[in-house]
């Protein structure tokens, strides 16, 4: 299905990455979203509160985060396509609710507009430190999705993108931006809304007694929504295809396999990446997000010194893209993953990369970007071993 | 379906059905008769409680209080003529999900019951009723009742419900928790959701306890109660939750007993029935928990405290203030709050209107 072209902003704009991923959740359908003011996302509540009402769409600001994650969960079961916004704190106390959007299958959308912490941290500066709470935060096993946008033009892109996974796989999905992201204003090209694909929710239509968990040949459920007649149940407790909570192993065993199947068994055609300078490289950089930028500039500097380096960018960060990371580590001799934390993401790389090369971090305390001469260092120390 | 209500029943066409498997032998019904027609039989069901038996079926009128009292759904009124041979929640009871959870004795089934008749006799539609539940023994109504229906976190089952309100407005929400879910880990739902007029009628079921988790202090507990967590008795101060809704602005605010099931029956339906946030408290017992600590005895012994210690609000002479809950002590009950204010849902349809003119593009219902 194409995007509405009443929801589309199509043409040229010179606006943030915030403001981006507003019009992108817009254009994806979205017409359900709950949130609660932090800094440095607050501009996405902000532009939304203002173009909802013109595009029948339904903004609530709630008492808290917590409320905020819910909310949009009661307005996914309205039958919306729905999200919230948040920074670090707030994403900790959504995190509750994050498990519950994966046990109950609510396909929806959390932006997280990452700031420096721990805590209060650095509210106005930029960081990559929520990556393994995306994975990891709520309590319980569980699959992640989540897109890392560089640029006011990948926060509306993978906005789409984002709600079009959430869809498919009937799922939260998280869009990892941040603070510096969010807060660039760059050229942002919105298309005509016939080149904007959306994926729909599939509803039951079948006669026979709705089961909101009996899953499908490809392995999703599918989705009812409020008023159509089914009486489903949807419960975050342990549940059979009914929906009905069943508080045994087996019950349990046979519920977890399927939330973890539906990422596990499509990884591959999840995994999204862009390599540069790849094809003589035996330094490769590793990164995502923001710092993928820096890691060009660090690559092209590096480069202009003979030293043959390539850069992998990841657009995917869960599923982590395992595969194409053991591939790579086993052509060039060191790989370095760049990202503004203490080694979130490099841990993954790690794990996947160190029988095959030696690898490295280019890490950061949060609160500025790299500088490239950073990553030069880091570089110019693997190209001496 | 309920049949009408008021008319005198011919006793030749009605007989009482008891179904004795059902039964948890808590005594609500034979106590509750107002006509001596029950009695407990010596016989056992298979999980070894005594069932109720028709000892002087000539003295029944058919009044359907046993059947509105039972929290097990177990014993009901019947007649071949008028095509009525179930309990009256069992076409809105998940009866494939039976027995239910809760201990002899306790109050949410007869709970469960008042909103069921409430539903029925507000006449609305049961594919666009939604019901929404936090966690805990009341939040496992929203797993029995055979509506739309959605179990969520501690807490959150109000800010669940205004999303799904403000998302579907051809949607009937109703929340029924309990007090701790609703009133602690979700008290400031609770005021925001009342403050905003949300459109959603909310009962909370207060039986003083968490019941699941063996028996802790909530907000609601009287001072000097006993609880697991409070074994020298409760020091601070309880909520008194109709001063709460009333003072944040909801639209209807009552509260009744599980003894007072017409009450609180008719209290549920005029909520449900009034736009905007409208709150029903239920008192219930928790014998296992509240009732033993406190040496308050059985269920049964419960509802004769409540039916002794009740005293009736009268607008001239008191307010919500008046309404609090002290240790052993009167239980104030009655429909506090009755206003019309705009709803969320109406108060923001007609701002942005007026606000934008034609530019705004009202939220279609999701077709």
């Amino acid at each position: 299905m194409k995007a509405d072209p009443k929801r589309v902003l199509s043409g040229n704009h010179f606006i943030n990455g915030n403001h981006s991923a507003t019009e992108g959740a817009i254009a994806a359908g979205c017409t359900f979203a709950a949130g609660y003011p932090i800094t440095p996302s607050t501009e996405i509540v902000e532009r939304i509160a203002s173009r909802f009402p013109r595009v029948g769409g339904m903004f609530v600001q709630m008492e808290d985060e917590i409320a905020s994650s819910i909310c949009l969960q009661g307005g996914v079961w309205s039958g919306r396509k729905a999200m919230t916004v948040t920074s670090g704190p707030g994403m900790s106390l959504m995190m509750e609710h994050v498990g519950l959007a994966q046990i109950t299958e609510t396909p929806c959308v959390f932006i997280n507009v990452q700031r420096a912490g721990p805590s209060t941290g650095l509210p106005t500066k930029t960081a990559q430190a929520d990556m393994m709470q995306a994975k990891w935060g709520s309590h319980g096993d569980y699959e992640a999705i989540a897109l890392s946008p560089s640029s006011p033009q990948e926060c509306f892109d993978y906005t789409i993108d984002c709600f079009n996974l959430a869809e498919e796989y009937r799922m939260p999905v998280f869009l990892m931006s941040d603070e510096m992201t969010g807060h660039m204003t760059e050229k942002v090209v919105i298309p005509p809304a016939d080149e904007i694909e959306l994926v729909e929710r599939q509803f039951y239509t079948g006669s026979d007694k709705y089961l909101p968990y009996k899953r499908e040949a490809n392995g999703i459920p599918l989705m009812s929504k409020a008023g159509l007649g089914h009486h489903y149940h949807i419960t975050g407790l342990t549940h059979d295809e009914r929906g009905y909570p069943v508080l045994t192993k087996p019950v349990q065993e046979k519920m977890m396999t399927g939330l973890m199947k539906k990422v596990g068994d499509n990884v591959d055609k999840l995994t999204r990446y862009e390599e540069f300078m790849m094809e003589d490289a035996d330094i490769a950089l590793v990164s995502y997000g923001i710092s993928f930028r820096m890691a060009y500039k660090a690559m092209e500097m590096a480069r202009e010194k003979g030293i043959k380096v390539g850069l992998l960018r990841m657009i995917t960060c869960w599923p982590f893209p395992e595969k194409p990371i053991r591939e790579l580590a086993q052509k060039v001799k060191s790989m370095i993953m760049v990202e503004l934390n203490y080694g979130q993401m490099f841990l993954e790389m790690d794990r996947f990369s160190n029988k095959y090369c030696e690898t490295d971090l280019c890490g950061s305390s949060g609160g500025e970007v790299h500088e490239p001469e950073e990553i030069l260092t880091k570089i110019l120390e693997a190209a001496k071993k | 379906m309920a049949e009408k209500k008021g008319k005198k029943k011919d006793p030749k066409e009605w007989r009482i059905d008891i179904d004795a498997e059902r039964c948890k032998g808590c005594g609500f019904c034979v106590e509750f008769c107002p006509k001596g027609t029950l009695a407990m039989s010596d016989d056992f069901n298979s999980k070894g409680y005594h069932p109720p038996m028709v000892a002087n079926p000539d003295s029944c009128t058919y009044c359907d209080m046993c059947e509105m009292v039972c929290p097990e759904f177990a014993i009901w009124q019947a007649s071949d003529v008028q095509k009525k041979d179930t309990h009256i929640a069992d076409d809105l009871v998940r009866m494939d999900r039976m027995p239910h959870i809760w201990c002899p004795g306790c109050g949410i089934g007869t709970v469960v019951n008042c909103f069921v008749e409430a539903l029925h006799e507000a006449g609305l539609d049961l594919d666009k009723t939604q019901i929404v539940s936090g966690i805990g023994c009341t939040g496992r109504v929203a797993g029995y009742v055979d509506l739309d229906s959605y179990h969520t976190t501690h807490g959150r089952a109000i800010p669940f419900a205004t999303g799904l309100a403000l998302g579907a407005p051809d949607q009937k929400v109703v929340v029924i928790s309990g007090d701790g879910d609703l009133t602690a880990i979700g008290g400031n739902h609770f005021f925001h959701a009342a403050r905003r007029n949300a459109d959603m009628t909310v009962i909370c079921v207060n039986n003083f306890t968490y019941g699941m988790t063996g028996g802790q202090v909530t907000p609601t507990a009287p001072q000097k109660s006993i609880a697991i967590t409070t074994p020298y008795g409760a020091f601070d101060r309880p909520f008194n939750i109709p001063f709460i809704a009333d003072s944040c602005g909801a639209n209807f605010v009552a509260r009744w007993t599980t003894y007072h099931v017409r009450h609180l029956q008719r209290a549920i339906k005029t909520a449900l029935l009034t736009p905007g946030f409208s709150l029903v408290e239920a008192i219930s017992p928790c014998p296992t928990l509240y009732g033993r600590r406190n040496k308050l005895g059985d269920g049964l012994d419960l509802m004769k405290f409540y039916k002794e210690k009740s005293v009736r609000f009268k607008k001239d002479q008191h307010t919500t203030a008046d309404a609090e809950i002290g240790f052993q002590d009167q239980i104030m009950v009655g429909n506090f709050v009755n206003r019309e204010n705009p709803s969320l849902l109406n108060a923001m349809d007609s701002s942005l209107k007026d606000k934008l003119g034609d530019k705004y593009v009202q939220w279609p219902i999701p077709g």
